[in-house]
């Protein structure tokens, strides 16, 4: 079993080697958001086509190379020595732009009772966003 | 409304903090830091005020602290008075001016319009991506009991971000009391040079 992690929570799949992380294509829509169209791999309003003759790289039958769409797409990743955990993050320009654009980044955090809450659950009123630490 | 967010990997570390607190406000607990990565934050208190629509209208800036850090006395074992009143002023300040906002939302003199909201972002770059993205990597490792490639891993990131105060206090060895303020720590604020601790916050009167 192979833990994922990225920005916005965690999931699994069923096995991963050195360089390649494959996951199935539902897996990585529901998780990530990404999806296999005919133009390349597609989320929300940007598409990136797969470079041609190199679509083995990324696609094998139903599952995607997660470990090359991200290099692809430029974003930073890191494998743990047993590849049996991958952290998948988010480029330097894609935080940047998110900020510039003014729209708060939403959050999925518990609180000490573990219920989950999201930042855009409190549109419509002011949020004074404050962070603290024990250490 | 308040969300305040501990930024700590270890839940039980900071639960007796907001036990002894009971806040009236939410409390949310951010094990892997993501709100490092995703408002460019590099230390505690960090504050960003948002309005009703979702927009940014103040962004990442100390919420209230001033850099008073290398005042600290060894011989007081505290701060001098002065500096402690300088730092209590601030934060009435700060205080101060969130109440204004809170009143007056837009109409606030605290609240920034869009173009100075992103005059005073701050890029990120590259490896600071990859510091948080590590991270979480190293977070899992330690979570799963793999604490020495764990431990390698956090090294990278500080080596990777040396700016961020949140991953190398959470990383770095705790004094009995779970502070991290040991021989490390200090060293580290001492050789901020011209680097402040906190920078300052851009408010009339701060």
């Amino acid at each position: 079993m192979t833990t994922v992690v990225h920005e916005h929570g965690r999931f699994s799949v069923d096995s991963s080697a050195a360089g390649a992380l494959w996951a199935s294509a539902g897996t990585v829509r529901d998780e990530l958001g990404w999806e296999l169209k005919p133009e390349g791999f597609c989320k929300d309003e940007i598409c990136v086509p797969v470079p041609p003759g190199r679509t083995a790289e990324f696609v094998d039958g139903d599952a995607i190379n997660l470990a090359a769409l991200w290099q692809h797409l430029g974003k930073p990743l890191a494998a743990s020595d047993a590849t049996d955990v991958w952290s998948l993050g988010e480029s330097a320009d894609d935080h940047n732009a998110a900020l510039t654009s003014l729209a708060a980044p939403d959050f999925e955090l518990p609180d000490f009772k573990g219920r989950l809450n999201q930042l855009s659950d409190f549109r419509r009123k002011r949020v004074l966003l404050i962070t603290w630490a024990s250490w | 409304m308040i969300v305040s967010v501990a930024m700590d990997s270890d839940v039980e570390a900071a639960r007796p903090w907001v036990e002894e607190a009971s806040p009236t406000f939410i409390t949310l607990v951010d094990q892997e830091h993501r709100l490092s990565a995703l408002y460019n934050m590099v230390n505690v208190p960090q504050a960003v005020w948002i309005d009703e629509a979702g927009r940014i209208v103040r962004p990442t800036e100390s919420g209230g602290s001033i850099d008073i850090l290398r005042e600290f006395d060894p011989a007081l074992g505290g701060f001098p008075e002065e500096a402690q009143a300088r730092a209590g002023k601030a934060k009435e300040t700060y205080l101060g001016a969130v109440r204004d906002w809170a009143i007056n939302g837009s109409n606030s003199q605290f609240a920034f319009s869009p173009e100075e909201v992103q005059a005073h972002l701050e890029p990120m770059g590259a490896d600071q991506a990859m510091a948080h993205t590590k991270f979480r990597l190293g977070f899992e490792l330690a979570a799963q009991g793999k604490k020495e490639e764990a431990e390698r891993v956090f090294a990278e990131c500080r080596e990777l971000h040396p700016d961020s105060w949140n991953i190398f206090r959470q990383t770095t060895e705790k004094l009995d009391i779970g502070i991290a303020a040991g021989e490390a720590f200090w060293e580290k604020v001492m050789s901020l040079g011209d680097k402040a601790y906190y920078k300052s916050i851009d408010m009339d009167g701060l």
